[in-house]
């Protein structure tokens, strides 16, 4: 095998970039499970026999209801992807498949979202969601994030339905299908490749977000996991091994979603730099 | 059937037809518009109309105009803090453009060596940070840096710049250097991505064709690569941009919303919040704090605007 020197030293540098990438994550990771001596001791050494403990998970589940703060989460991210996909497709296919009055500039208004952040406007959205009584409810973070997600979810799901071949709905169209069911019986289950792509600009920014937890639902045991851990750590700062478990729990969920399916994520954001 | 009722209602009135608005393409619109103008813009536009006014204790607000902007840019309880945290903020943005796209440009350009073994393995685990939250991030490197658990002083010393440690994060020379690059750390995955997207999509003649006419790698990516990927680093710019003067978390989770020591690391983020709900012995007032969001908003429409009309109009795209 012909190896050149050049390529040798491409992949020393990838590599330490990789380390210094990943180190810091797994530093947490392994010491999460070590006794309070070992993390101070030996912080680079993996547990063995003698320093592996679950202290600081056992203080973590004590002290937080870290499965009530995941739930939340969970429900909070899932129910938004669901409808920024949904309300997203419909608008995107109205906006790409019908030429009617005020389509520009609909699609213009829309895009304001894509550049403006919507915390800006966090005043008033307090203001509101005091006046609705939601404050301290998923549902407010919902209503937020759905209102966030959709501008960039409209134009993506846009692009896409533009692929789609024209000949299906034209031949559903002679058959007399309604607009409605060629939306949902067709469009819809067609796009479900591009809600990889949506997922990774709606989901990650809303499981990740500590702004509106922190300023819409603070308490009343509906803190989101990130929300969760950064008030936890704010009581516990001094328990090493109860700071490094809680971090843990954040991460792990994480990891394994994106390990499992880094292929989708990293091909969505690429073909969504395309164009 | 369709052409039955196609023809019957255009006899009976074929002007209303066309004027009036097809039922269907309004239910699809109706409910993103409705939820994103109920919940983005409407709260975007008061906050403007809420900038204009000032409460009092009772919570009545009266409209006083431009007063909370002349507060904010002249008082001297006010603007001191405005200015610095704009001031970081620019700092913080500065490094990112530099640090951060710098860093991303390059590992993209390694990762689009052709036939590179383990590409997309590099890929995903560089790209891996950025999907953590800045919150578990920022508590991360305050445990690495933390001069306690001595983590960061032993691994400087094994490779022999261990005299060069301090308290980094804890210094008020140095805190806003050092959040700024626990950011990009996190996110150098980014422009990586959206950078390797452009180079991968440079056809390969053309590289040939620079290659055989005696360009050597350096004048490859500086006359080649380079101008066909600049609509790419104008995107990166931009989003940087937006995310930095829009950028909390980390501060917040570091060091809290004074953004301390001593405000060395307040950007517009934390000041804006610590407005709104105040802090210590300030009260927070909703007035004020819509005035700093109007305030961030202008900078970035400047910024947006900037982009649009300044970089973007001289960049041309190439299709291939």
């Amino acid at each position: 095998m012909n190896v050149r020197p050049g390529r040798i030293a491409v992949h020393i540098g990838l590599i330490l970039y990789t380390i210094l990438a990943l180190g810091p994550i797994v530093l947490i990771l392994i010491n999460a499970f070590k006794t309070r001596r070992a993390i101070f001791a030996d912080p680079l050494g993996l547990p063995n026999g003698q320093t592996f403990t679950s202290i600081g998970f056992d203080r973590v589940f004590a002290n937080a209801d870290f499965g009530l703060y995941f739930f939340n989460s969970l429900t909070v991210t899932i129910v938004s992807l669901v409808l920024i996909v949904l309300i997203g497709a419909m608008a995107a296919w109205a906006l790409t498949e019908y030429k009617f009055p005020g389509n520009t500039l609909i699609g213009l208004y829309l895009a304001i979202g894509i550049m403006v952040p919507i915390r800006l406007g966090s005043v008033s959205i307090l203001r509101m969601m005091v006046e609705l009584n939601l404050v301290n409810t998923l549902t407010a973070l919902i209503l937020v994030y759905v209102a966030q997600g959709l501008p960039l979810a409209i134009l993506i799901l846009g692009e896409f339905i533009q692929q789609i071949p024209k000949d299906l709905r034209d031949a559903a169209r002679c058959d007399g299908v309604s607009e409605y069911r060629i939306f949902f019986s067709i469009i819809l289950p067609l796009i479900s490749p591009a809600i990889a792509t949506v997922a990774v600009f709606t989901m990650v920014p809303v499981w990740n977000d500590l702004w509106f937890p922190l300023i819409l639902a603070p308490g009343d045991g509906k803190q989101t996991i990130t929300l969760g851990v950064q008030q936890f750590i704010g009581q516990y700062v001094t328990d090493w091994n109860a700071v490094l478990a809680s971090l843990t729990l954040a991460i792990a969920p994480v990891l394994v979603l994106y390990l499992l399916f880094s292929r989708y994520l990293v091909r969505g954001l690429t073909a969504g730099a395309v164009k | 059937m369709t052409d039955l009722t196609a023809t019957s209602v255009q006899r009976a009135d074929a002007v209303p037809v066309r004027a009036r608005f097809p039922v269907h393409i309004a239910v699809f619109l109706a409910p993103a518009l409705a939820i994103y103008t109920l919940f983005s813009i409407y709260p975007l536009i008061d906050t403007i109309r809420l900038s204009l006014y000032a409460g009092d204790e009772t919570g009545a607000r009266s409209f006083v105009g431009f007063q909370n902007f002349q507060t904010l840019l002249g008082d001297p309880n006010w603007s001191g803090h405005f200015w610095n945290a704009l001031r970081n903020n620019l700092i913080f943005f500065a490094i990112h453009m530099v640090v951060q796209n710098g860093i991303g440009l390059g590992l993209a350009m390694l990762l689009s060596l052709p036939r590179l073994a383990g590409g997309s393995v590099y890929r995903t685990l560089i790209f891996l940070p950025t999907m953590l939250s800045v919150v578990i991030i920022g508590f991360i490197w305050q445990l690495i840096l933390n001069p306690l658990w001595g983590i960061a002083p032993s691994l400087l010393k094994a490779v022999g710049l261990g005299s060069l440690f301090g308290p980094w994060l804890g210094q008020e020379s140095t805190a806003l250097l050092t959040v700024s690059l626990i950011s990009v750390w996190q996110f150098v995955g980014i422009p990586m991505m959206l950078i390797y997207a452009a180079l991968l999509n440079i056809p390969d003649d053309l590289l040939d064709a620079a290659t055989v006419d005696g360009a050597g790698p350096f004048s490859v990516f500086w006359f080649v690569r380079l101008p066909l990927i600049l609509p790419t680093l104008g995107v990166v710019s931009i989003l940087t941009f937006v995310a930095n003067f829009n950028a909390f978390d980390l501060i917040y989770a570091i060091k809290g919303a004074l953004a301390g020591p001593n405000f060395s690391t307040d950007i517009l983020g934390t000041f804006f919040y610590r407005t709104f709900f105040g802090f210590q012995l300030q009260v927070g007032s909703p007035t004020m704090g819509a005035a700093v969001a109007t305030a961030m908003l202008i900078i970035i429409l400047i910024g947006v605007l900037i982009y649009l009309f300044g970089v973007q109009r001289r960049l041309q795209r190439h299709t291939f």
